[in-house]
């Protein structure tokens, strides 16, 4: 090495190096999302392709090929192939089993988040309730179907009741969780300042326990999407779970497939809702945005 | 009425033979043993000591946060049972409500008593111009420096009309230039407002610096070891000699009792 290369080397470097550096990670950020993206659709895609040589090697008849399921689920949409009771009902069947999941849904959200503020903020109600609770919350919601059809007879309401059970627990335990994980110096601060009472929980409980109430809202939601299958097997003559069953008891796996499909994208897509929901309410903590 | 007829020998505030002991599963601690004191309309006190001597607790029973075990806090002869919008406290790590943008935060009080809206929002326009936080009055806390929320949570205390500030270390959080910054702009508010402030701090400097009044506390269990008054001319220079000498009084005050403790065990 000689002197003089060196300082030549040392002269060019910097000017190169900084705008090679800045395509470099430019380059690598699109590469990234990129990646990201097909990673995100490749691996479904893989899924579904591994599912057609599968069902040609084996050649099953007892699945369909992810072709069928296609034509199927158009049908099902508009109808025009088929030409049977399915045909074009897609809407009917989703409003019902949307109706049941809302149903249940908001009387979960009702009871759960005022029982679960109270229990969180008032020892006497957790005395009194908290055992009860406990002992009620490990059964299975399915162990309450017979119960249920007979408390509410063979139909939606049995569905509703469902949905209800399963997205209460928990919105009810995160709401608890909420309230009994607000610092306590906020409730000093609000009482020094004037305020007590019902106003507490409206102005305080309600709004510091908001971050772990959406967290079990969004849990609670899954569940009823869940279960929603479950509470349509009750002999519900329309809704996805009635439609599920219906394919199974007509060997029309496509049809079982299809609602399975739909049953996903519409949970997924009312996810979303509630995280955009979410993100809007709790503007003012970024740490728990969806 | 007694409070026409005779208020001057009414004390503002008085902290008669205040005992507070803590139980800890059988464990009982005594973290205050017969505190008594009188403290006047617009004095600024400074309460401080090593940890463990009770500084705190006192704070939170005159808010009215804890109960003390024997003897009582007086406002004008009331005894205090519960927190009070008369009293009003700056926590360290702050307290404001997080949902709340700092307009709202500093509203809070206003907004208890059910004043119209637009009283409510001169008197939220005024306070946070006092603190210098109108640009700001639309942020959220997690969008402010520690020293801002401080300046939020004073306004808060203040926009409710209280004549007590209780103040719980409330610049050891900052940084050295913030805290002085904030030393500097409580004066303003105390010296305009003539709020009486009550000041709990470890740090001797800074209680020379503010107070007018020192309470020095001492551990186990905790009790009052002295009680001092600060006559420097304001604003106070910490570099001045008469500064240094106040300080270094107060330091002997603070240290002497450990000293002494530590001979007693010793021996």
């Amino acid at each position: 090495m000689t002197p003089p290369a060196q300082a030549g080397a040392i002269v060019a470097a910097p000017v190169s190096a900084s705008s090679e550096d800045a395509v470099r990670k430019r380059r690598a950020r699109i590469l990234a999302r990129v990646r990201a993206v097909a990673l995100g659709i490749g691996f479904p895609l893989l899924l579904v392709a591994a599912w057609h040589q599968l069902v040609v090697a084996t050649g099953t008849k007892l699945i369909p090929t992810p072709n069928q399921v296609g034509i199927m689920m158009v049908d099902f949409a508009v109808g025009g192939i088929h030409d049977d009771a399915f045909s074009g009902t897609i809407l009917t069947h989703l409003a019902a089993s949307m109706q049941r999941v809302y149903g249940g849904f908001g009387l979960a959200i009702a009871l759960g988040i005022p029982l679960g503020l109270l229990i969180g903020k008032v020892p006497v109600i957790r005395q009194l309730l908290d055992p009860t609770l406990s002992v009620l919350r490990p059964i299975p919601v399915t162990a309450w179907l017979p119960l249920s059809m007979i408390f509410f007879g063979l139909g939606p309401r049995s569905a509703v009741f469902l949905v209800f059970l399963g997205a209460f627990y928990p919105i009810l335990l995160n709401t608890i969780f909420g309230v009994r994980s607000v610092d306590p110096k906020l409730f000093e601060a609000a009482s020094m300042l004037g305020c007590d009472g019902s106003r507490m929980f409206r102005q305080v409980v309600l709004p510091a326990a908001l971050p772990s109430i959406f967290n079990g809202l969004r849990l609670g939601h899954g569940f009823a999407w869940i279960l929603i299958v479950v509470g349509e097997m009750t002999g519900v003559p329309t809704g996805l779970g009635s439609v599920i069953m219906d394919g199974r008891t007509l060997s029309r796996t496509d049809l079982v497939v299809s609602g399975m499909i739909i049953i996903g994208v519409a949970g997924f897509l009312c996810d979303r809702i509630i995280v955009a929901i979410n993100n809007r309410v709790l503007r003012w903590s970024p740490q728990h945005h969806g | 009425m007694d409070e026409t007829r005779d208020p001057p020998r009414r004390p503002f505030l008085s902290i008669r033979d205040v005992g507070k002991v803590f139980e800890i599963g059988d464990e009982r601690v005594t973290a205050l043993h017969h505190v008594n004191a009188v403290i006047e309309k617009g004095e600024f006190v400074c309460l401080i000591g090593a940890s463990g001597c009770g500084k705190s607790t006192l704070l939170r029973i005159i808010a009215g946060f804890e109960t003390p075990t024997s003897g009582e806090v007086c406002v004008y002869d009331h005894p205090i049972r519960e927190p009070g919008s008369d009293r009003g406290m700056v926590f360290q790590d702050y307290a404001l409500f997080p949902w709340m943008t700092v307009r709202d935060n500093i509203s809070f009080g206003p907004r208890q008593k059910g004043l119209p809206k637009r009283r409510v929002r001169e008197i939220a326009d005024e306070y946070l111009n006092m603190v210098g936080l109108t640009p700001f009055a639309d942020r959220f806390p997690h969008q402010l420096s520690g020293g801002m929320k401080q300046r939020v949570a004073i306004a808060r205390v203040l926009a409710n009309e209280a004549s007590i500030l209780l103040m719980d270390e409330p610049f050891g959080a900052l940084d050295a230039l913030t805290r002085e910054q904030l030393q500097d702009e409580l004066l303003q508010i105390w010296a305009r407002t003539q709020v009486t402030v009550i000041f709990v701090t470890h740090s001797v400097e800074e209680a020379t610096l503010l107070a007018n009044r020192v309470i020095v506390m001492t551990a186990g269990p905790g009790r009052i070891e002295s009680d001092n008054h600060i006559v420097l001319a304001r604003p106070r220079d910490v570099s001045a000699p008469d500064f240094n000498d106040a300080r270094r009084r107060l330091t002997q005050k603070l240290t002497s009792h450990v000293a002494r403790r530590e001979l007693r065990t010793a021996a």
